[in-house]
């Protein structure tokens, strides 16, 4: 079989796809969250502006999904694609699987007008960062902060008001 | 973040000798391309080859060639060897860790250290190398 033949075809993702992406994710997170993915699928499925694909070998078994969607102005930025989702069958890695996914996600983004792609990782999901830094990304202009509600300085007040 | 010589003088080595996995290079010829002294860089390479990153090959010829797999050995595998990343709990209380600024000055750098971390852990040498290539 030749490399091409070899190449999973990447595709958009149809409602009945759901429970073999649940799968994988569930594989990967060891946690199954099948109302999760139904519900990811009516808001990125078959949308113009929302990007939900995913990669199937000849057998017509799915191997992985990416989803994604154009944002514009959030935290201030000009539009970019930000990419929510990525999951890979771990029996299906260091295929390419996961580039080709991303290739095909960049590619609409870009013809959807932006040059910029943007994703958030777990700190310590050392696998998933290293693959993104593998396609190129970079650490962004952006810094990720949180706290607990209940564990600001409401008393006192914030310095730097915007 | 500034780096120390030495693991300056270890990312350069290898991501020398990972461009050609096979090609022995000598620690002179590193050396020139990277204006390092000669000395300095063979403790380096005696490290890194106790590390199993590379592998001497000594006599007529010798040199070093990569050993390691470059999609999986990371920035971290090498820097951890010459420099202390991350906090070190072992390590003597710095004057003033016990008062309520030390506690808080604690919490800024082990936050800026677990970045550190996972920035380096996060990239391959193939990826590092994919890097080096780009304009």
């Amino acid at each position: 079989m030749s490399a091409d033949e070899k190449k999973p075809a990447i595709r958009p993702a149809r409602g009945n796809d759901m429970a073999a992406v649940s799968g994988i994710d569930a594989r990967i997170t060891g946690d199954a969250k099948p109302a999760y993915w139904t519900e990811m699928f009516e808001r990125f499925g078959n949308r113009d502006d929302r990007y939900f694909l995913l990669a199937e070998d000849a057998a017509g078994t799915v191997l992985g999904y990416i989803a994604g969607e154009v944002r514009a102005w959030e935290f201030g930025s000009p539009p970019c694609g930000w990419v929510f989702a990525i999951g890979v069958d771990p029996d299906a890695r260091v295929g390419k699987v996961g580039t080709q996914l991303f290739d095909a996600i960049s590619a609409r983004m870009k013809a959807a007008g932006v040059d910029t792609v943007r994703t958030m990782i777990a700190r310590d999901d050392e696998l998933i960062m290293a693959f993104f830094r593998s396609q190129g990304m970079m650490a962004g202009p952006f810094v990720q902060l949180e706290m607990s509600v209940d564990g600001g300085w409401a008393d006192e007040g914030g310095e730097a008001e915007p | 973040m500034k780096l120390q010589r030495a693991t300056r003088c270890a990312l350069f080595a290898v991501s020398e000798l990972a461009r050609e996995p096979g090609r022995q290079v000598s620690a002179g010829e590193i050396a020139e391309n990277y204006d390092l002294s000669v000395n300095h860089l063979a403790k380096v390479l005696r490290e890194l080859a106790r590390a199993r990153i590379i592998t001497s090959v000594r006599g007529a010829g010798g040199g070093y060639t990569f050993a390691a797999n470059a999609k999986r050995l990371t920035l971290f595998d090498i820097v951890s060897r010459f420099e202390e990343l991350g906090t070190d709990d072992g390590a003597p209380a710095e004057p003033g860790a016990a008062t309520d600024a030390g506690r808080a000055l604690d919490r800024v750098l082990t936050e800026i250290d677990d970045i550190t971390v996972a920035t380096l852990k996060s990239i391959s040498l193939s990826t590092f190398l994919k890097l080096s290539r780009r304009p």
